[in-house]
Order: C-alpha cells, then sequence, then structure tokens
C-alpha cells in the first residue's frame, strides 16, 4: 500500500504534508483536535540531515506551547551507513532526537507512531521507540536485521534460527514479534479515520501514566519476553 | 552444548569461604562460581560447556584438581567456552588462591 | 643492555597493572572504587544463566555480560552498571539488559549521588536481537528520568568493544563521557560500513582512520565527549570524580533547543568532511597529522589553549 493511500485512509480530514529528503511533515484535522504529522517514508536511511530535520520539528511544537498531538511516521530502513555521518557521531544526533520524542511525554503531548514500511535498528530506536505508543501496519517490516545476515554475523546456521524463531519472538523479524516483545502495542489491520483520534483521545484520559514504560510487562503478559520483569523486580527490592 | 556432573571425594578446604567468581566467559575461556557445599569431604562440579565430546578430559582436569588440593565442601559451577584442559587447570588454581587469598585478610 | 631491557619489561607491567582497557569488568571496578566498598547485586548463581542463549546451544554468563551494583567512590555513594567486553562483546540481551534497566529504575528510588556506567558494547546481542533493542529504547527512557530526577550518569567508554549501536546512542544519553585513546564511539561499526557501502566509503583495515573517524582524540576534539584521559585507573578515577561533581542540566525544552543548535552548526560547519584531519586544521590545530602521536594531556592543552 502506498503511503499517500495509507495517509489518506488514516487522515481524511484537512490532510496536508511535505515530503522532502525522505522527511514527512505535515498536519490533519481529527476528531481530537489538529495533530502534526513527522516523520520518515520510502525507507529512509536515517542520517545526520534527518535526525537533526526531525528534532527540529518536534521542538518547535513543543515551543508552540500547546501540546499538540503528534504522530511519527515510521518507514526507515536504518541508520544511514556512512563515514561522514559518523564522524559527526550519529549516535549522538539519535540521542538527541530521542531526547525531543521523550519530552514530548514529559510535556503532555499525546504522541504515537504508526509504523507504514519498515523500522529497523537504530532508525526505529532513534525515534519510533521513544514514542508513548506505537502501532503498526500489518504489513510493516519490523526488524533488527535479515536471519540471513544474522547467521553469517553469529555463525549459527540458517536453519537453526529459522527453526527456533517458530517458536521464540526473540530474535526474529516480524511485526508480530515485536507486538509480543510489547514494542508493539497493536497491529492495524483496516485503517480508518478513528485509530488516531481515539488513540489520542485516550491517551488524554491518562496521560501521566504513560511517564512509566510499561512495555516488560506488556511482553510477559504476551509471554515475549520472560525473564526481564523478575530480573528488574529482583534489582528493585535488592 | 553439554552440561556435565561430577562429584569427587577431596578433603576439607578448611577455611570459611566466601563466594567466589574468577574467569569470563569468552572464546576459549571459562568462568568459575565456587560456593560452599553442606558436606565437607566433597567436591561438587556442574560444567556448562559449549564444547561436547570431551566429558573424559574434563574428568581428568578434574580428578587432578582435586588430588592436588583439598576442595571437600566446595562447589564448582563452571562456563565454558572452549577453554584448553591447561587454561580449565589454571583458572581452577585460581580460584582456589582467591579463596585463600580472602580467608587470610 | 639487561638494565635497560629490564627497564621497559617493568614499564609495560606497570601499564598493564594500570590499564583499564586490559582489565575485566570485574576488575574494573575493583581497581576503581573504594577499597571494599562494593557490593553486587544479582550476584553470580542468583540468577540461572540465559535460557535464550541456551536454545541457541550458547554458553551464558552467571552476571550475563554487566555487572551492576552499589559501591563508594572517595566515599561519595554511586551506582556502578559495568560491561564485560569479552562475553558477546558486551551485547545487550534479555538479562543484560534488565538489570541496566533496573540499576537506573532503583537509582530513582534511592537517589545515589551518580550512576557510573561503564560501556563497553557493540550494541544489541543479534542472538537476542528483538529484545536487545526493545531494552535499549528502556534503557533510554530510564537514562532521561535519572538525569531530570537531577543524578548524574558518568559513562567511561575505555574498553575493546568502545561503544556502538544502541549502546553508542545510550552513551550520548549520559550527563558526562569520560574516554581514553583506545576507546571508539560510534553508531555503525566500520566492518559494517565496508561490507553495505564498500572499502573506499571505510577501510575498517586501516586502524589509524578508524580512530581519526571513532576514536577517543576525535571525540573530545570535536566536543562529542567532555573527557579525555590516558588508558590509565587513576586518571580515570580522577575524571569520574571530578563528573560527579558537576551540576547536570534538566532535559527541557531550553536544554534541547541549545543542544539543537550546536548540531546543526556543527553539521552546517563540517558535514562531508570524511576524516578528521580537515576539521582539526580547520579547527585552527596546526599539525593535524601529528595529534596522533600526542599524549591526552597535549591533546587537552590543545582544546583548551
Amino acid at each position: 500500500m502506498q503511503t499517500q493511500t495509507i495517509l489518506a485512509e488514516l487522515f481524511p480530514n484537512e490532510l496536508e504534508y511535505q515530503i522532502d529528503n525522505w522527511v514527512i511533515r505535515g498536519s490533519a484535522e481529527t476528531k481530537a483536535g489538529k495533530v502534526e504529522i513527522i516523520g520518515t517514508v520510502d525507507s529512509a536511511a536515517i542520517n545526520q540531515a534527518i535526525a537533526i530535520t526531525l528534532a527540529d520539528a518536534v521542538l518547535d511544537v513543543i515551543a508552540q506551547g500547546k501540546k499538540t498531538p503528534i504522530v511519527f511516521i515510521v518507514d526507515t530502513q536504518g541508520q544511514d551507513s556512512s563515514r561522514a555521518d559518523e564522524l559527526l557521531c550519529l549516535n549522538r544526533t539519535f540521542a538527541h532526537l530521542a531526547a525531543c520524542v521523550d519530552l514530548l511525554r514529559r510535556s503532555e503531548h499525546p504522541n504515537l507512531a504508526i509504523i507504514l514500511g519498515e523500522a529497523v535498528s537504530g532508525g526505529f530506536l532513534s525515534y519510533g521507540l521513544m514514542a508513548n505508543q506505537i502501532f503498526a501496519l500489518q504489513s510493516s517490516q519490523v526488524k533488527v536485521m535479515d536471519l540471513n545476515a544474522m547467521s553469517r554475523v553469529t555463525k549459527i546456521p540458517l536453519d537453526k534460527l529459522q527453526s527456533l524463531s517458530k517458536t521464540s519472538a526473540i530474535f526474529a523479524p516480524g511485526v508480530e514479534n515485536f507486538y509480543k516483545m510489547g514494542a508493539v502495542d497493536e497491529i492495524w489491520v483496516n485503517l480508518d479515520e478513528h485509530l488516531v483520534e481515539n488513540a489520542i483521545e485516550s491517551q488524554r484520559t491518562h496521560i501521566q501514566d504513560f511517564l512509566t514504560d510499561n512495555r516488560r510487562q506488556v511482553a510477559k503478559e504476551r509471554d515475549g519476553r520472560l525473564l526481564c520483569n523478575e530480573i528488574v523486580d529482583a534489582v528493585l527490592s535488592a | 552444548m553439554n552440561l556435565i556432573n561430577y562429584t569427587f571425594k577431596s578433603e576439607p578446604f578448611d577455611v570459611t569461604t566466601k563466594d567466589v567468581i574468577c574467569g569470563v566467559v569468552g572464546s576459549g575461556n571459562l568462568e568459575i562460581l565456587v560456593s560452599e557445599l553442606d558436606d565437607s569431604e566433597q567436591s561438587k562440579f556442574i560444567i556448562n560447556t559449549s564444547v561436547s565430546g570431551f566429558d573424559h578430559i574434563w574428568e581428568a582436569v578434574i580428578q587432578e584438581f582435586v588430588n592436588r588440593y583439598a576442595v571437600g565442601g566446595l562447589q564448582f559451577e563452571i562456563n565454558d567456552m572452549g577453554a584448553t584442559p591447561a587454561v580449565v587447570s589454571l583458572r581452577l588454581s585460581q580460584a582456589i588462591n582467591i579463596l585463600e587469598g580472602e580467608a587470610h585478610e | 643492555m639487561n638494565n635497560s631491557n629490564n627497564k621497559d619489561s617493568r614499564q609495560a607491567h606497570a601499564h598493564i597493572q594500570k590499564s583499564f582497557y586490559e582489565k575485566t569488568a570485574r576488575n574494573r571496578i575493583a581497581s576503581i572504587v573504594d577499597k571494599d566498598s562494593f557490593v553486587e547485586i544479582l550476584k553470580p548463581g542468583s540468577v540461572p544463566t540465559s535460557p535464550n542463549l541456551a536454545s541457541l546451544d550458547i554458553t551464558g554468563s552467571f552476571d550475563d555480560g554487566v555487572i551492576i551494583g552499589k559501591a563508594k567512590i572517595k566515599d561519595d555513594a554511586v551506582y556502578i552498571i559495568a560491561q564485560e567486553g569479552r562475553f558477546m562483546g558486551g551485547a545487550v540481551g534479555e538479562m543484560h539488559g534488565a538489570k541496566i534497566v533496573g540499576m537506573l529504575l532503583k537509582a530513582l528510588e534511592e537517589k545515589p549521588k551518580a550512576v557510573v556506567f561503564f560501556v563497553d558494547s557493540g550494541g544489541v546481542r543479534l542472538h537476542e536481537a528483538n529484545a536487545g533493542l526493545i531494552t535499549i529504547s528502556e534503557i533510554m527512557r530510564a537514562m532521561l528520568k535519572v538525569r531530570n530526577a537531577g543524578i548524574p550518569i558518568v559513562t567511561v567508554i575505555g574498553g575493546t568493544n568502545g561503544a556502538f549501536g544502541g549502546m553508542g546512542i545510550c552513551s550520548c544519553l549520559s550527563t558526562h563521557i569520560i574516554m581514553t585513546e583506545e576507546g571508539r564511539l560510534a553508531l555503525s561499526g566500520p566492518e559494517v560500513i565496508e561490507t553495505l557501502k564498500g572499502v573506499e566509503e571505510f577501510d575498517s583495515k586501516d586502524r589509524a582512520l578508524v580512530w581519526r573517524v571513532t576514536g577517543g582524540k576525535t571525540r573530545y576534539l570535536l566536543g562529542h565527549v567532555q573527557v579525555l584521559v590516558e588508558d590509565d585507573i587513576d586518571e580515570i578515577t580522577q575524571a569520574i570524580v571530578d563528573g560527579i561533581q558537576l551540576p547536570i542540566d534538566t532535559v527541557d525544552l531550553d536544554y534541547l533547543q541549545q543542544q539543537q543548535k550546536g548540531l546543526q552548526q556543527q553539521y552546517d560547519q563540517w558535514f562531508g568532511e570524511k576524516d578528521s584531519i580537515a576539521i582539526w586544521e580547520g579547527m585552527g590545530i596546526t599539525e593535524p597529522e601529528s595529534i596522533s602521536m600526542l599524549s591526552a594531556k597535549q591533546v587537552r592543552a590543545i582544546k583548551q589553549g
């Protein structure tokens, strides 16, 4: 499904946006009021320019002081592979972008990420994974690394990885796996204009709750991550 | 991967002990966690190793170790990632040295 | 002749004794904190080794590659998080990451003077890729909470793996980063970039280049980290002590807008350069090729002078 079509289905009212250098910036009207749209499209390889632009957009919205909700569009193949970007410390720019998204939460802006295409590794970490909630299309591809590459790097035979991934959500690509891991809140199958506005209105009724990262509890309920809760609890009570 | 369990007779280790951890689970290396065992005349070895088929070598190395040192009343839990017998012996001795060193403090 | 050989070997031995790089995580802790002050949390044996690794026939480690606990450094009560770089490249798996998250959340409750983090990691542990990625996100959120509670996070990067991937991102969420020349800090490893984009883009075998792009000296000179010290336990300890005392900023709009300006400025001024030599030259450093030969002290003098 094309980005254009998806956005039109999610935001049928007064949708306007621009795409420049793999960055999407726009807005739409919803039952929950105006929402700002910020994100990446077309499997963006996130580099310095893109990360700086995204952070700038987030800070602008916060500076307006209206607690406008932000919808993050996520379609990234991960971080760019570039010596020039690394020289200027790309990980630091990613950390900054993540901190900007986190400030939304503390400033009581409802915010959510929608994975339309790919959500990979560092690119996903830099902003999508920081949002209050993360939704994904059923067709989206969420992963750290595909199994072929993983097999080459870890030297574990591909067939072993493939067979283990049938029963474990711990390492293999797949939006369902990330759902089980507690990273994806819901997988959206049929798109309509109510999904975003309902999420925003729901967030507003208990916005303070989002200050607590509850993903590991969700992962436990979904049998995705079985150990981390006990470990965290054991550390807290030590 | 292989899990091996041994219990050997050994002279009692004659000092009050604390838990000891030594070594690192890196390639060709191993870590050893020593703790107390109720029976002071036995020594227990629980070996978690990435390499299979060398049980007899483990047995020989450990037999030599429990003959050389009085380690009754101690349990040794080992996580091994392909260490040679020489490295295993070294680490086991190192664990004893640390225990004795701490006991003297 | 014999005398100078003995002296050389004694000096080499002394250097190794004082080296942070050469030590295991446990030894790094022991050599930095006040004597006998370290109390480990989740000591070896208290939790099972990782079943995730066991399903892949990989031997786990009792601490899953990270040691956490409380200690004192020059009498200040701190939390310690020290990654063991020799176990699975210091990479973050489910249990490893949960230990870090747990310590950060605990810091919010008990408010130590600082959290001290010895990062030595390639990032996400591929064997537990999804859990690793999400846990790193949880670490990022927790670090921001700790900072906003007024607790400094002082990070030391000087181990064999440096700080890459998700741990490269986390490191930059610290309030204060101390690097040695041996340390490296970046996002993608040079080998990965070479594999994806070719040797022209990044010759990962060119060690000098790797360090000019990701190493401690360049990170320090470009302002990506706050402190550069020798690979020396005493210098590192002092740098940690100094770092703990510094006041920290709340991560609010003003702070982030300032950071934004700084990033934009550096991007506008230098983006496109592929080697730090050109940037150092542009910064007015007279003999940029000699930077690699200078001591940490000399490099600090250049930056401050």
